[in-house]
């Protein structure tokens, strides 16, 4: 897989650590090694939109990847309560069901962004450093990976 | 079987298997089948009701399966059931929500229920009066087969109507 410039905190110039969620395993490995090649690291997993909203209150990530259709309660509620919860939070919408309505119902709830499988690496980077704006950074080449 | 309903899906597939394993793929054979349904390998039926009804069945060789997880992951897995029938409904995921996506744009309105595991005993009874269209992808990884028997509601709506009239 390709190898991007590493995106890291402007802040601090730490990796963006990242929390994925998602029902299927497969697609969380898959999305955890496109974010490695960001220089991203994982700071938790979650099958479903209840664990999510645990997982954020304990890792605080930079960026959540957040699927759509998952059992106990769905991705777009999911990112609704934790953008209630903090306001901060900048969570990317990971789904295959990509047509208007949910795209729109996913924005007027608190996602920043929406991205459709099957995810293309070179869109999920460009919109992983959309969302971060000035709080992120692109690592130059001699910097990358540091 | 309307061709309009149909191409939406061929096209998803395309594109999911030859983005998500990065190489060239192909279809490598192509038929009608109006036969119930029997599995290849393990495979998994995604049913849509609404505006068009119908299913699509996405089926892969457990040895296949286990080849495109290990490509997703960059990294040689173990076989596991779990994984082969993970990999495969993510699979027929993404080919439907990107086939329904389009279908949607086009005003077609119907509900996509989850994928549903199909052994290789399992016959698809349900396909019995639909008649399929069978396809088989051909790409760096192996086989993918895909059996797709849709309608749109109203036709059924109106077939329903024809034979309560007999």
């Amino acid at each position: 897989m390709e190898q991007f410039a590493a995106v890291k905190r402007s802040k601090d110039g730490q990796p963006l650590r990242y929390l994925i969620v998602d029902d299927s395993v497969f697609a969380r490995k898959n999305l955890t090694r496109m974010i490695e090649t960001f220089g991203g690291q994982v700071a938790g997993e979650a099958g479903d939109g209840m664990t999510a909203i645990s997982e954020y209150d304990r890792t605080h990530p930079d960026i959540v990847l957040m699927d759509i259709t998952m059992p106990q309660m769905e991705g777009i509620e999911a990112a609704e309560k934790i953008v209630q919860a903090h306001p901060e939070a900048r969570v990317v919408m990971v789904s295959s069901v990509g047509y208007q309505e949910n795209i729109v119902a996913a924005l007027q709830r608190g996602a920043r962004h929406f991205v459709q499988k099957p995810v293309k690496p070179e869109v999920l980077y460009e919109v992983i450093k959309y969302v971060m704006g000035e709080d992120g950074v692109v690592a130059s080449a001699a910097g990358a990976g540091v | 079987m309307k061709m309009e309903l149909i191409q939406p899906f061929i096209n998803a597939a395309d594109a999911v298997l030859s983005q998500g394993l990065s190489g060239t793929t192909r279809v490598a054979n192509l038929a009608m089948d109006e036969e119930g349904y029997r599995c290849q390998g393990v495979a998994a039926m995604v049913a849509l009701t609404g505006d068009i009804e119908g299913r699509i069945i996405l089926d892969l060789e457990p040895q296949t399966a286990l080849r495109v997880a290990s490509h997703y992951a960059g990294v040689s897995l173990p076989e596991s059931d779990a994984l082969i029938k993970e990999t495969i409904f993510e699979l027929a995921n993404q080919v439907v929500g990107n086939a329904v996506c389009f279908l949607n744009d086009q005003g077609f309105h119907f509900r996509v229920h989850p994928p549903q595991l199909l052994g290789s005993a399992d016959g698809d009874k349900s396909s019995e009066d639909v008649e399929a269209l069978m396809l088989c992808f051909e790409t760096s990884l192996g086989s993918v087969f895909m059996n797709v028997a849709l309608r749109s509601g109203k036709q059924r709506m109106a077939e329903h109507a024809t034979t309560a009239g007999k």
